[in-house]
């Protein structure tokens, strides 16, 4: 089980793409490399979930931290190529409520 | 009466790298009894939500420590066992915290933490916390969808 993080950056545009499955052990990885991106103002994120075979709580709450370090920054953070079992998690936790999402 | 067919137990140290471990497990044992594949993926969640419980606190508290997973298997339904031997957390404070967000949720609001007890009690048929001595996990998942409400009762007892 691993995650692969890669990330392009264009001004003050960040596409990062994540492979792999996310939970209590690769998600202190995945945030380790994504809040560095975002420090900084106006900030927009975009993340792949296309290839995320796997997620819980610890992936949701650590979308939850980058898109409160982005607001705070006037930035923006966007979940793009869900599943429909990941949007169904964003949906039954209400966070599809809070932060963009879009499946594939 | 239905009796219990089979019983698999699990030990394994509370560590972060060895909750994947768990949901392979999980996924032989209810791809065997005959789950669906959105079943077997809520139930995958919602067993890593236990361990990952159980093994953030071991963490907090620098005390290491193991996890038993228990799995009973019956012609019906799945119970799951998921043991924590190290200090309780609190979890009638947990419960409190328990999302969903609503759209009326402000930033602040927000929390990283709560949602996986909630997620538990959303993606199993019964569960049940008990807080003595650890933490224990006991949930339930019936086969081809006859399951009851979704009732959560919790019960701390004071060893001491």
């Amino acid at each position: 089980m691993n995650i692969k993080i890669d990330s392009q950056q264009n001004n003050e545009e960040i596409l990062v793409h994540v492979a792999g499955e996310i939970d209590v052990y690769t998600a202190p990885r995945l945030k380790e490399e994504l809040v560095p991106l975002v420090g900084g103002e106006n900030k927009k994120l975009t993340v792949s979930l296309k290839d995320v075979s796997y997620m819980d709580s610890t992936g949701l709450g650590l979308f939850i931290g980058l898109f409160k370090q982005l607001k705070q920054n006037d930035g923006e953070l966007k979940l793009i190529d869900l599943s429909d079992r990941l949007k169904r998690l964003f949906e039954i936790t209400g966070i599809s409520n809070i932060i963009h999402i879009s499946t594939e | 009466m239905k009796q219990v067919m089979d019983y698999i137990e699990m030990k394994i140290p509370a560590k972060p790298e060895y909750v994947g471990v768990i949901r392979l497990t999980l996924s032989g044992i209810t791809s065997r009894m005959g789950y669906t594949y959105e079943e077997i993926e809520d139930m995958k969640i919602a067993i890593s939500e236990a361990c990952t419980n159980a093994v953030q606190h071991a963490y907090n508290d620098d005390e290491g420590g193991e996890i038993v997973i228990g799995f009973g298997i019956y012609q019906d339904k799945l119970e799951i066992m998921v043991a924590d031997y190290g200090k309780s957390f609190n979890f009638t404070k947990t419960k409190e915290e328990l999302g969903p967000y609503t759209q009326s949720s402000t930033v602040d609001q927000l929390t990283e933490g709560g949602l996986g007890l909630y997620l538990i009690e959303t993606l199993m048929d019964k569960v049940h916390v008990t807080n003595h001595n650890g933490v224990t996990v006991f949930m339930v998942k019936y086969l081809s969808g006859e399951s009851e409400t979704h009732d959560t009762t919790t019960s701390n007892h004071k060893a001491d």
